[in-house]
């Protein structure tokens, strides 16, 4: 393989994990703060790209489209929060899974009955079209750049939100301690329908982003789900800086993996051999680092709690 | 036994009066199919083009099951067996996933029912594992991809990157390919099934060298890759099976797909009477361009009407032999089957066209004629 095209790769892994993240970010959030498995997770993720296609559709504009994906996204989100997730705080994990395994199968009937089964048609917006010259002779599409500076931009965002503002201090103390935080006056229910809003809109601006790469449709959300609890646990559960790296590394470990291993296989097995074997193991190649870090951080790379 | 005597009698006197008689037994047919998850768009393209052809036969001693399979195989075992055990259906139909097919059938055709396959065509129903009782009515799962190889070569492409998920279809897609395809393999890649980004893939396609590129990937896989495909600027041409271009993804992949060549034993445009009522009446009822599917399950529901104008169910051997003759008018113009039940006929060489602000396919040539396929050879019924 020539330098350029290992470098092109290296940037498709790098960009397929800022993809991986912004899809975490919610997750991450919402379980770290409120110590709730979301499994409608990705059901949020594919509320926002359906919201956006319908928008930009009736709009023609992409980017009202984008607007429109996480404000659904963070109302469906409060309002799954207030009716559903608020009975589960104090139930265990395998009454959240269920109770949130139930909203996938209601967001995924609910959007079938909006907007029937045929999958809806989403493009990347004229002005992100194309492709941009890179340094080294590589050129590469507009668009998975700004899916870089998005994810980016995310990070930066709540970088600053959790360390920065008042809001964020409640969000790191009902982290800590809730009940303590509730007997100092805050108004714990609230914080909670907020964050739990704010998880959603992420999800939404992520289904929204990746729409026009990708295939909207009723059940995208499910393939999503796996990626991103993968990334959480290795990037340590809650830990926004986790979510990040770990979502970087499983990018570049997948795209990587995905390339090499065929080729690296194809030197001492028969090419069409080693194309199944290579991209099988390459299949699995996350899972298995994955197990590694868990071996050796059972809380993730940046997990704090025990 | 007073009873039994009126029955032999009612029988006998059928017997005598014919097909038109015969035609009166009710008959009930069960349709298990894919209507939620990923692949729903597919079954409820085959089971609205069925249920067309049905409404439009005016018959009403016909009664039609519908269940919907959710895309499990353990969830179509058992629909399976509450249609033959409660509802005592006649025939089974509907299966839309090779996995499924190959979990419900073969019990189907021991418990002694008909199965008329709408779109699954695994090899294993072609070859040794055929039955008397089995007919499938759309194509045999490499026939699409065999066609493609074939086009390939027609076309005067040498080099060839073919690309397919890593699942048994996948694999019989590649081969499929590769028995037609006289050229040179640039590059084969098996992706994980499900995968969505193709980033990798294509920056591998674009560096080959390859002059043309064959890749089958179902459903959103397919919608994924060809966007992703566009949006990177690669210039290789796409060749794919009709599945990746099919009516009900094309609206959702765009203008990406336009100038594409695919094969198939159908295009809404094929030029012969009963296709052009099939496309106008699909259209005036549901709204939409029928797509591949839609065809397959109106062909299945037609030949299956067909068969019982000549004989009632409960005669199996009559009725086989009816639905063997296959005398009915297909929306693919000639049909008949080969000594294994599956179809020999023509596959078309289809492009990706803009038809007002409609996106869907137009014929451009022949890839095959008289395609039968790979597997009839093994099949002692």
């Amino acid at each position: 393989m020539s330098a350029t095209l290992f470098f092109e790769q290296v940037l498709n892994g790098l960009q397929f994990g800022m993809t991986l993240f912004l899809i975490s970010a919610g997750l991450t959030l919402i379980f770290g703060v409120m110590g709730l498995i979301n499994l409608a997770h990705g059901s949020l993720f594919m509320a926002g790209a359906f919201a956006c296609a319908a928008v930009a559709k009736a709009t023609g504009s992409f980017f009202a489209g984008l607007a429109a994906s996480i404000a659904a996204a963070a109302v469906a989100g409060a309002l799954v929060e207030r009716l559903v997730i608020r009975r589960l705080y104090d139930r265990d994990h395998l009454d959240q899974v269920i109770a949130t395994f139930a909203l996938i199968l209601i967001f995924s009937e609910g959007t079938r009955w909006l907007f029937g089964s045929f999958p809806l048609y989403l493009d990347v917006p004229p002005v992100l079209s194309g492709s941009v010259p890179l340094p080294g002779g590589i050129t590469y599409p507009l668009y998975r750049l700004a899916i870089i500076g998005v994810g980016l931009a995310v990070a930066a965002g709540l970088f600053l939100l959790v360390n920065r503002t008042r809001l964020g201090m409640r969000i790191r103390a009902g982290e800590t301690d809730r009940e303590m935080i509730a007997a100092l006056g805050v108004d714990i229910g609230k914080l909670y329908t907020i964050v739990f809003a704010l998880g959603a809109g992420l999800a939404g601006l992520a289904g929204a982003m990746i729409g026009p790469i990708q295939s909207v449709q009723v059940g995208m959300g499910e393939p999503v789900l796996i990626l991103a609890f993968v990334v959480i646990v290795i990037g340590g559960i809650g830990s926004i800086g986790g979510a990040l790296a770990a979502a970087l590394l499983v990018g570049l470990t997948d795209t990587l993996g995905r390339v090499m291993l065929p080729q690296a296989f194809a030197t001492f097995m028969e090419p069409s051999a080693a194309n199944a074997v290579g991209s099988s193991i390459a299949s699995m190649l996350i899972y298995i680092l994955m197990a590694l870090v868990l071996v050796v951080k059972p809380t993730g790379l940046f997990g704090a709690k025990a | 036994m007073k009873h039994m005597k009126t029955s032999f009698a009612v029988a006998a006197l059928a017997a005598i009066l014919g097909a038109g008689a015969a035609s009166a037994e009710p008959v009930k047919i069960g349709m298990i199919t894919t209507l939620s998850g990923g692949g729903a768009g597919l079954g409820t393209d085959v089971r609205d083009g069925f249920m067309l052809a049905i409404e439009q036969s005016g018959k009403t001693d016909i009664a039609v099951v519908v269940a919907d399979d959710q895309q499990k195989p353990d969830i179509a075992v058992q629909e399976a067996d509450k249609m033959v055990q409660s509802e005592k259906v006649d025939i089974l139909t509907g299966i839309i996933f090779s996995n499924i097919a190959m979990a419900v059938v073969p019990a189907a055709l021991q418990q002694g029912k008909f199965y008329l396959s709408p779109n699954a065509g695994p090899s294993q129903l072609a070859g040794k594992g055929c039955d008397k009782n089995y007919f499938n009515v759309a194509w045999q799962n490499d026939n699409l991809h065999e066609a493609a190889g074939a086009y390939a070569n027609s076309a005067g492409y040498k080099k060839t990157y073919i690309l397919a998920p890593n699942y048994p279809a996948g694999k019989d897609a590649l081969n499929g390919f590769k028995r037609f395809f006289k050229g040179e393999v640039a590059g084969e890649v098996y992706t994980k099934l499900g995968q969505t980004d193709y980033a990798a893939e294509i920056a591998q396609i674009k560096a080959s060298g390859a002059d043309s590129m064959f890749f089958f990937l179902p459903g959103g896989m397919g919608i994924a890759f060809t966007k992703q495909y566009a949006q990177a600027g690669a210039e290789i041409p796409l060749i794919g099976p009709g599945f990746s271009f099919s009516q009900d993804i094309l609206g959702a992949v765009g203008d990406a797909a336009l100038g594409v060549r695919n094969t198939a034993q159908w295009s809404p445009d094929l030029d012969n009477e009963a296709n052009k009522a099939f496309v106008e009446s699909f259209k005036a009822k549901y709204g939409r361009v029928p797509s591949l599917y839609a065809s397959q399950g109106f062909d299945t529901a037609n030949l299956i009407l067909s068969a019982l104008a000549k004989s009632g169910v409960s005669d199996q051997d009559a009725f086989r032999a009816a639905l063997v003759a296959a005398e009915f008018k297909s929306t693919r113009g000639d049909f008949k089957f080969g000594p294994n039940h599956h179809p020999i006929q023509d596959i078309y060489v289809r492009e990706v066209v803009k038809d007002g602000d409609v996106i869907t396919n137009k014929i451009i040539g022949v890839a095959l004629e008289d395609h039968a396929d790979a597997y009839a050879a093994e099949c002692k019924m």
